[in-house]
């Protein structure tokens, strides 16, 4: 199997503290993958490094076919390259319409000039209004994403996310603060996603992984410390000393 | 739905260019039937300057706002690129009115003079205050007007390229940055300040209100054009202005304001949008320098010196940032206050015991004032007239970098 | 010149009683005829006859030798002083006198001098033989050598020393052997004293020539027309000097002259509307020539074959190489010295400005630290400090106490007027940097009238105590003003304090964890707006001690503070947010800069402060968190 994005032993510390330690895994085209970990075991900064906020002391990144380090590219370049982001918590542009942060993410040339010349037409109208129909925000398109409500907040990133059209979805902790209903939600809408890119989720919540129903990888001090699927990670002893020997 | 995000022509999306467009054009028609010139004469040939130069301030203080309300970029060295205008505009109106008394004066010799015995003669002229009697190299294109009009725009646009790509580069930002540019202006004053730079150190340039080639006009005539001129320019930019951040290069700006960072991880360029507001904006002073000092008549370094630049950012915060009219009414509002209150006119406060001398008070009065607006009326002015026009003013127009946020990590 | 041995001997011999002097009478009497027309080879003896009959004989010759003796009719010589005329034998007034005055010649000048100075050089008064030296230290002669080399030996340590050193000088200047010259030079090698070069210096004049061949002259070194320090226009002009060539004729030379030959709107048949050409001028110019109607001027062929057929040198005045080459070598080896010694100074000049920009900057890297605001009111806090020593200084008239007062009242201003502004102002702008940055600015221009209408537009002073005026002089090189030694102590005091409150006080503890996490602080019971206001205040107060330390010794105005805010906010962005020591950093690195840029373009302070800014603005692309920068993730967010 061709690796979409490929890790290759990178460390990486801070003021000595070794957040990230001589960490290495793949991942392929359309794989769904979840990274879990306790609280310090370097999820976000792993997520960091991919997308190009932090950079590694050593090893290197690697992304597509051919293989390109991402290491000498910034944040933009990266996204460009087709890697989406997902923070925490929701960050949408509050002062703008719904409408205005969906077009903004929509593909497109990201040029300054380009963006000048850049005039919506029907395709692009259409194509925000479904985005905003897929994730339930079709009646507040016109509405300022400050006025939304957090989980909608959250489904309007998600639809950001969707219009950038990544090969790649890093998200962080989706679930975090969702309702029942909404996990449900989100669980099956990035099952579907993963069918046509890769998606990596990052998360805490062991009952979330287990309905994504999909290959698990242990995050612990900064390398994984376990791999496969969720019940062979949940049996290898390492895991549990980690999650409940604490 | 689809029809009306697509179809909507621009200027209907923004009925305030009509406004601010129609009030400029009352107002330079009035003040022009009005004038010595053209008109009846109740407002005098100073005051029409006057009013000239608060539509170019105005101007400056819309690029501000281009700047600041809409990037979030506190620039606190924007009057470097409008006085840096007024020098360009300045060297050429100089230039050519000295060779023209020079070559009348070397008329009168029985040998008609050198071209070289001309420029020897202005340069004379022109920096014989300062000790010397050469060309400085900086005037080289000094004769030509249509080359120090290109230049007017070319040498702030690119010091502001060149600035704005190292700072943005090195990421620097928030309150960084209004040093930097604090210290860019200082740079530049200093520079200036120096009799070997070329501009005549701290004499300036003097005698811009006197158009080359246009003897015959009278001030009072001159004082009605150039108010038309810096009405269109307003205009103008105002519209370039309100087109630039109506789009989705306006979304993507005002983004760049609430969370650069964000903006990064959508895969735009942040310092490339940066580099082409502030670079425009910086052109958009200089015009705006280039038609004040000849309404003004002098340049001199102390016009960079840091203290006017913030000015200048007070001004937009009084008027409202993100309002592009908020920035013209500040501007036009507080810049006409100050001038009235020092200048002298404004009637003595008795109090018992106290007189309140307006020329000595005002200072304190503004600063007292501004710090009460910023503290109790963040959107300004605009912020007043939005809340009369029941136009719902934006959440977060403050143009704040977003505070680290530790709780976010891991 | 000689006057105070004069004067010296002159208030010695006005207190003795006035008693006639026999011996010098009867040499007097033997040697009238030498005494009025003396002449320099024969008059030695004589001037040692007189010179051995005591003070009278002293004062007699220093009188001569000043072009200050008379010669009456009847042969007595009188001393003549202003009005007061004195016989120069008995010390008695003769008023009325109308002396012939002499005039003798320089040689005999000398002659009488050097035996005055061998006599003061040898007078048993240690005072009187210290003056001597100096005296000749000013402006010492070839006799005063010789007179050195004949006196007795020095019984003083100090003086013996210094004999040495100014015979050593002269003879540098003065031995007629070169080869004594040479060693004395090699002596002193490396003394890095004023007088030392200004010996040496003479001896190192050049001056240019022309000349077809090498002249017959100690040369320094040939030059050749166009090299960097010799362009063609010096060889040119050395030429002219020289009357080797004509003077080239100057543009308005040929405009007049052209001017002068109009015939019929016409100049040499060219006409004169076309004279704006300058090729047409020169064409006029040489019909003229041709004419005979002007002088003729060097055509630069002329110039060309002249300069071939030179060579140009630099020669010395002194005409041994021996001596000019040991010279050279003793003049770099000093130049070396000397360079390493103007660096110790230049390094104290920047201590010194270090220490200021430390003491300004201080608060308001503090408040930048903690509370990430940038308080343009601070210069107005400076300046409040000082407008405090200020008043302070009319109410209590003792410097020194005025100054023990003015500190801690300084502060306590300072302070409170730091909590009004955190409690008014800042406390309600919290997370908004650039609004309360604005907000503060507002302060600061009100601030700033408020003090021009409390106090005016002229400059305060502000006056040091006597103790702390004058300068710690090490040689001639290094020196540094006492004020500028204090404030350097008064930073290290203050960098001691506040080390000393961070780390070992209750309040110091608090302000760190509200630095690093204000949230979890809070969780913990500390108040983060209480430490805020503490700390605000606290750089507040700092900036009121700066403000009275700089008022020292820059003038009180209400502009005060705003010629130290940019540095003390460049000061805060190079040295890095959140650490004392970045602040140290900060403001050592932009202080010494700020005087190597000053030292290296000493003439333009204006170009100096502009490259400094440029520095900055560069340096910031390297290091945008300044030299010691915040570290951790939160710094990255």
């Amino acid at each position: 199997m061709s690796a979409l994005l490929e890790v290759d032993s990178i460390s990486v510390s801070f003021d000595g503290f070794r957040a990230i330690n001589n960490l290495s895994f793949n991942i392929g085209e359309a794989e769904l993958r979840a990274v879990i970990g306790p609280n310090g075991a370097g999820k976000t900064t792993f997520m960091d490094i991919v997308t190009g906020k932090t950079r590694p002391d050593a090893g290197d990144v690697k992304w597509g076919t051919p293989p390109k380090s991402l290491l000498k590219m910034n944040e933009a370049q990266i996204a460009r390259a087709g890697i989406g982001r997902k923070f925490q918590r929701p960050t949408v542009f509050e002062d703008q319409t719904v409408a205005d942060n969906l077009t903004m993410a929509l593909k497109a040339n990201r040029n300054p000039f380009a963006v000048l010349g850049w005039r919506p037409s029907v395709d692009s109208a259409g194509k925000v209004a479904e985005l905003a129909s897929e994730v339930g925000l079709a009646a507040q398109i016109t509405r300022k994403a400050g006025e939304l409500s957090h989980g909608q907040k959250q489904w309007l990133e998600i639809g950001m996310l969707l219009a950038q059209e990544p090969r790649l979805l890093l998200v962080d902790e989706p679930a975090a603060g969702m309702t029942l209903a909404e996990r449900e939600q989100t669980t099956a809408l990035l099952v579907r996603l993963a069918q046509t890119r890769a998606v990596v989720v990052v998360e805490h919540d062991m009952d979330f992984v287990r309905r994504l129903n999909c290959k698990v990888t242990v995050l612990h001090q900064g390398s994984v410390l376990a791999e496969g699927s969720l019940d062979h990670v949940t049996r290898n002893p390492d895991v549990i000393e980690v999650y409940l020997g604490r | 739905m689809t029809e009306k995000l697509t179809r909507q022509p621009f200027i209907l999306r923004n009925p305030s260019i009509l406004v601010v467009l129609a009030v400029l054009a009352v107002f330079t028609v009035a003040v022009t039937l009005l004038s010595q010139a053209y008109g009846n004469g109740t407002v005098p040939t100073s005051t029409v300057k006057v009013l000239g130069k608060t539509l170019c301030l105005a101007l400056a203080a819309v690029a501000m706002d281009l700047v600041w309300g809409y990037l979030g970029i506190l620039s606190l060295g924007q009057m470097a690129f409008f006085a840096l205008g007024g020098y360009l505009i300045g060297q050429w109106l100089m230039y050519a009115r000295t060779e023209s008394i020079v070559a009348a004066s070397l008329a009168g010799n029985p040998i008609p003079p050198t071209p070289a015995e001309l420029q020897e003669g202005v340069a004379n002229q022109i920096f014989g205050v300062v000790g010397s009697s050469d060309l400085p190299l900086v005037w080289a294109f000094a004769h030509s007007l249509p080359i120090q009009l290109l230049l007017v725009v070319a040498v702030p646009g690119l010091l502001a390229l060149a600035f704005g790509w190292l700072a943005f580069r090195s990421r620097v930002n928030g309150v960084y940055l209004s040093i930097l540019t604090q210290a860019m202006t200082l740079a530049l004053a200093l520079w200036l300040f120096q009799n070997d730079s070329g501009f005549r150190g701290n004499n300036g340039l003097s005698g811009l209100q006197n158009i080359p080639g246009l003897d015959a006009v009278d001030q009072a005539t001159l004082s009605v054009w150039f108010l038309w001129a810096s009405a269109l320019a307003l205009g103008l930019a105002y519209v370039l202005a309100a087109w630039l951040v109506s789009g989705k290069f306006g979304s993507v700006v005002r983004a760049i304001r609430d969370d650069e960072t964000r903006v990064r991880f959508l895969g735009y360029p942040v310092e490339g949008f940066k580099l082409v507001v502030f670079t425009l904006a910086a052109m958009i002073t200089a015009v705006a320098g280039a038609l004040y000092y000849p309404q003004a008549g002098i340049i001199n370094p102390a016009e960079l010196m840091p203290i006017a630049s913030i000015y200048l950012a007070v001004w937009v915060a009084i008027g409202g940032r993100g309002r592009l009219y908020g920035a013209i009414i500040g501007a036009a509002l507080v810049s006409l206050l100050s001038s009235w209150f020092t200048g002298g006119r404004a009637p003595d406060i008795n109090l018992p015991g106290y007189t309140v001398n307006w020329v000595d008070w005002w200072q304190v009065a503004l600063g007292i004032g501004f710090v009460l607006v910023t503290l109790s009326a963040p959107k300004g002015i605009a912020g007043i007239v939005d809340h009369l026009g029941g136009i719902r003013p934006p959440r977060r127009a403050t143009g704040e970098v977003p505070q680290p946020a530790q709780e976010a990590k891991a | 010149m000689i006057r105070p041995l004069i004067v010296l001997a002159l208030a010695l011999l006005l207190a003795l009683p006035a008693a006639a002097n026999p011996a010098l009478e009867a040499v007097i009497a033997g040697n009238l005829d030498q005494i009025e027309k003396p002449s320099r080879r024969t008059v030695e003896p004589l001037v040692a006859q007189i010179a051995a009959t005591g003070p009278e004989g002293l004062a007699l010759l220093s009188a001569w030798a000043d072009r200050s003796l008379g010669v009456t009719d009847d042969g007595r010589l009188l001393i003549v002083d202003g009005d007061a005329v004195t016989d120069a034998v008995t010390g008695q007034p003769v008023p009325g006198a109308d002396p012939k005055m002499l005039r003798p010649n320089s040689g005999v000048r000398g002659v009488i001098e050097s035996a005055l100075v061998a006599g003061e050089i040898s007078s048993p008064d240690p005072a009187r033989r210290a003056a001597a030296l100096a005296s000749i230290a000013r402006d010492g002669t070839a006799e005063h050598l010789a007179a050195l080399r004949a006196a007795p030996a020095e019984a003083d340590p100090a003086l013996a020393a210094q004999r040495d050193r100014v015979t050593a000088l002269l003879a540098i200047r003065f031995d007629p052997d070169p080869a004594a010259r040479v060693a004395a030079i090699e002596a002193m090698s490396g003394d890095v004293g004023l007088d030392f070069r200004a010996a040496l210096n003479p001896l190192l004049a050049t001056t240019r020539v022309a000349a077809p061949a090498g002249p017959e002259a100690n040369i320094a070194r040939a030059l050749s027309a166009g090299e960097a320090d010799f362009p063609r226009e010096a060889a040119i002009a050395l030429l002219t000097s020289q009357g080797i060539l004509q003077p080239r004729l100057t543009p308005a030379d040929q405009r007049n002259a052209l001017a002068a030959n109009i015939v019929d709107g016409r100049v040499g048949g060219i006409p004169v509307a076309e004279l704006s050409d300058p090729a047409a001028r020169d064409r006029a110019y040489e019909a003229l020539e041709a004419a005979g109607a002007v002088a003729p001027a060097a055509t630069e062929a002329e110039v060309e074959a002249a300069i071939d057929a030179h060579r140009f040198f630099e020669i010395y005045a002194e005409p041994n190489s021996d001596v000019t080459d040991a010279a050279r070598a003793a003049e770099t080896g000093a130049q070396v010295r000397l360079a390493a010694m103007t660096g110790i100074d230049l390094g104290l000049d920047a201590l010194s400005l270090a220490s200021i920009y430390f003491l300004a900057a201080i608060g308001l890297a503090v408040t930048f630290g903690v509370m990430r605001v940038i308080n343009m009111a601070h210069g107005e806090f400076i300046m409040m400090g000082a407008y405090t020593g200020y008043v302070v200084q009319t109410l209590v008239a003792n410097r020194t106490l005025s100054l023990v007062v003015a500190l801690p009242l300084a502060f306590a201003v300072t302070f409170g007027a730091g909590v009004i502004l955190y409690r008014l102002v800042i406390r309600h702008l919290a997370n908004r940097p650039l609004e309360t940055l604005l907000a503060t600015f507002g302060v600061s221009i009100a601030l700033q009238q408020l003090a021009k209408n409390i106090f005016g537009t002229q400059a305060r002073p502000l006056t040091a105590p006597a103790w702390l005026e004058g300068a710690i002089t090490i040689n001639d090189v290094i020196s540094i003003s006492s004020i500028r030694v204090a404030i350097f102590v008064l930073a290290l005091l203050f960098l001691g304090l506040f080390l000393f409150i961070m780390k070992r006080t209750r309040l110091g503890l608090e302000v760190r964890a509200v630095t690093q996490n204000s949230g979890m602080a809070a969780s913990m019971g500390i108040n983060p707006d209480r430490i805020a206001m503490m700390t605000f205040g606290l750089g507040s107060g700092i900036a009121g001690i700066a403000g009275v330390a700089i008022g020292l010794f820059a003038q009180v105005t209400s502009e005060l503070g705003q010629q130290y805010i940019v540095q003390s906010f460049m000061t805060v962005v190079v040295g890095g947010v959140g650490n004392i020591w970045g602040t140290l950093a900060g403001a050592a690195l932009i202080g010494g800069l700020s005087k190597v840029i000053e030292f290296m373009n000493p003439a333009n302070t204006l170009a100096a402060q502009t490259f400094m800014i440029l520095f900055i603005i560069i340096f910031i692309q390297f290091r945008p968190r300044g030299i010691i920068p915040q570290r951790g993730r939160a710094a990255e967010a």
